[in-house]
């Protein structure tokens, strides 16, 4: 209203049409959510929809561990506390005794956690996972270390991550099975393949051999069919271009396998 | 001959029940008291809920276990407990009087607000002169909170609030001015009747415009809310107030919003007068719902508005509204003269 001669022009790019227009627009953006369910959920009566990813504890998968110290040099607040020994075996084939570190505490003080995050990006053999539960607090800050057992304990409350969207790049994995030669003997694969079988958070992806879609253009008849029919129902119009390039993408794939 | 009605219907219920002077006096202050402190508390529960729910969340939910309907009784129970704190360097007397000026003039607006025909507490026949006047006295409740804390954020808040008062009182009063010469005359009841026929907020659209910007103006409520803006003065001329004194400046800005409602429904709405057509719904009914709509409008301009720069909002008052409620006299007069 006290924008006088200035040209305001909406994001389209279009004039604003009649002044006040806005206004009222605005005003029937708040009716509108007024009529809508609100997305409140209520916490302690009704259990929070958490995304798999979300940052709630962090778990650990024991058998996983190499215990090479990078998350507790990398933790910011220094809150993970690791004691290890080494072992040495002497191989039943002969040869020289080969040495192993054994885990002997692995603690992580979620008085001092931050949550960021960054222990899970460094480990190097997926022993380190991000569960939603989040329902641990105490009276006794103490209890707040939580030791292997209870770390490990949290590894079954891990969720599987949600499956990529349609139409998303495939991961990049390091593909050993692009490799010819014998698995079994080199050491290095054998870590990479027990990851899967040991990481439920790497189901879906420890399919490598699935193949990459072909590419292809959006099948544009159904994108604007779906488009308008989305528009129609009330949909908003975010929501409606999604659905509408999923379907496409979902059409032309169909038409580009089949002929 | 509104004149002739008026002297009929224009006698408070009270009035007719009793007749002693002290008995009639009390029995109509205990009622402007009850209905000055309940009603408020419907329109900050509404507040809480639809607020919440423009904003996609549930407000209140548990006090009361029924969708939280207690929660103000709570805040109010809560606001008794709290310690009264006065800043050292406080103006002790008038910081402790600041509230009780801020919302007297608001009790005293529900004395003159008539709900039916016989259904008020003073039928006055200067009215709406009254009303304007008893509005603007709360402005000195908050200069007087803002000075006397001793504070720059209450400081520049009362000042705020000060000046949007002198730009905002103006284009009040000229608007309810149009109204008056339409009726022809200053007493709400009289108002209220002439508008038997035709409601004014048809012939008086831009006045009725006019008169809510500035009622928001005037309770400095968002988008005008400068003069409290949390975000950059804390909450303006309150900051330092806590505890009972902190609740009775909500009460005054919560009983603002139902007076100045009840003002525009009598100005423009046709008071308790029905639709036509829909009459054996009582008064008092039709007058509550009126002030219930335009409390819910007042509130959602809140939930949808972003606050206005206070440069912009006295130019938005001094080039705009004042020009415009100035023609909208001259309109109303000439039609006046020539119809």
């Amino acid at each position: 209203m006290a924008a006088g001669t200035r040209d305001v022009r909406t994001q389209d790019g279009q004039p604003n049409g009649p002044p006040g227009l806005g206004l009222i627009k605005g005003l029937l953006v708040t009716l509108k959510h007024l009529m809508r369910r609100s997305v409140t959920q209520q916490y302690p009566e009704e259990q929070p929809d958490l995304p798999p990813r979300t940052r709630g504890v962090i778990a650990l998968k024991e058998a996983n561990c190499t215990v090479c110290y990078k998350c507790s040099r990398e933790c910011p607040d220094w809150c993970i506390y690791i004691d290890a020994h080494k072992e040495t075996h002497e191989p039943a084939s002969g040869g020289r005794a080969r040495s192993v570190k054994v885990l002997d505490r692995f603690a992580i003080d979620y008085a001092l956690c931050m949550y960021c995050g960054i222990c899970v990006e460094v480990c190097p053999f997926d022993a380190l996972f991000w569960s939603p539960e989040f329902e641990y607090s105490e009276y006794d800050i103490l209890k707040l270390t939580h030791e292997k057992e209870k770390l490990e304990e949290w590894t079954y409350k891990v969720l599987p991550p949600p499956p990529l969207e349609v139409g998303a790049e495939p991961p990049e994995e390091p593909a050993p099975v692009a490799v010819p030669t014998a698995p079994a003997a080199s050491p290095a694969p054998v870590a990479t393949a027990a990851a899967p079988e040991a990481a439920p958070a790497e189901a879906p992806a420890a399919t490598p051999a699935r193949e990459r879609p072909p590419e292809v253009e959006l099948d544009q008849e159904t994108h604007d069919r779906v488009l308008a029919e989305e528009l129609a129902k009330g949909t908003d119009r975010r929501v409606a271009e999604g659905k509408a390039r999923r379907a496409a993408m979902i059409e032309a794939r169909k038409k580009a396998g089949g002929g | 001959m509104i004149g002739a009605v008026v002297a009929k219907a224009g006698v408070s219920f009270v009035n007719d029940l009793f007749n002693g002077f002290w008995a009639v006096l009390l029995i109509k202050a205990g009622l402007v008291l009850i209905v000055f402190l309940s009603a408020p508390m419907v329109v900050g529960y509404m507040e809480h809920k639809v607020l919440a729910h423009m904003q996609s969340r549930l407000g209140p939910m548990y006090a009361g276990r029924f969708h939280g309907w207690a929660q103000l009784i709570a805040d109010g129970v809560k606001f008794v407990q709290k310690e009264d704190v006065i800043p050292s360097a406080a103006d002790r007397w008038v910081f402790a009087l600041a509230p009780a000026v801020a919302m007297i003039p608001y009790i005293l607006l529900f004395a003159v607000i008539p709900f039916g025909d016989n259904l008020f507490a003073e039928n006055l026949d200067v009215g709406i002169f009254y009303v304007l006047a008893a509005s603007s006295i709360s402005v000195i409740g908050v200069l007087m909170a803002g000075w006397a804390s001793a504070n720059k954020f209450s400081l520049i808040g009362a000042l705020r609030a000060a000046a949007q008062l002198i730009a905002y009182e103006l284009p009040l009063i000229l608007a309810a001015a149009a109204v008056v010469m339409q009726a022809g005359t200053l007493s709400l009841i009289g108002i209220a009747q002439a508008q038997h026929h035709m409601w004014y907020v048809f012939p008086q659209i831009v006045g009725f415009g006019i008169f809510m910007v500035s009622s928001l103006a005037e309770l400095t409520r968002p988008p005008f809310d400068m003069p409290i803006a949390d975000s950059e003065i804390i909450f303006g001329a309150y900051t330092e107030y806590t505890g009972l004194r902190f609740a009775f400046f909500l009460l005054a800005e919560y009983g603002g919003i139902v007076a100045l409602s009840a003002i525009a429904s009598v100005l423009f709405l046709g008071g308790y007068q029905p639709i036509p057509g829909l009459s054996f719904i009582p008064g008092f009914i039709w007058m509550s719902g009126k002030i219930g709509a335009l409390s819910f409008f007042i509130i959602w301009l809140r939930a949808t508005y972003p606050r206005l720069r206070e440069d912009q909002l006295q130019r938005f008052s001094w080039t705009v509204l004042i020009p415009l409620a100035l023609v909208d006299i001259m309109l109303t007069a000439y039609f006046k003269v020539a119809f």
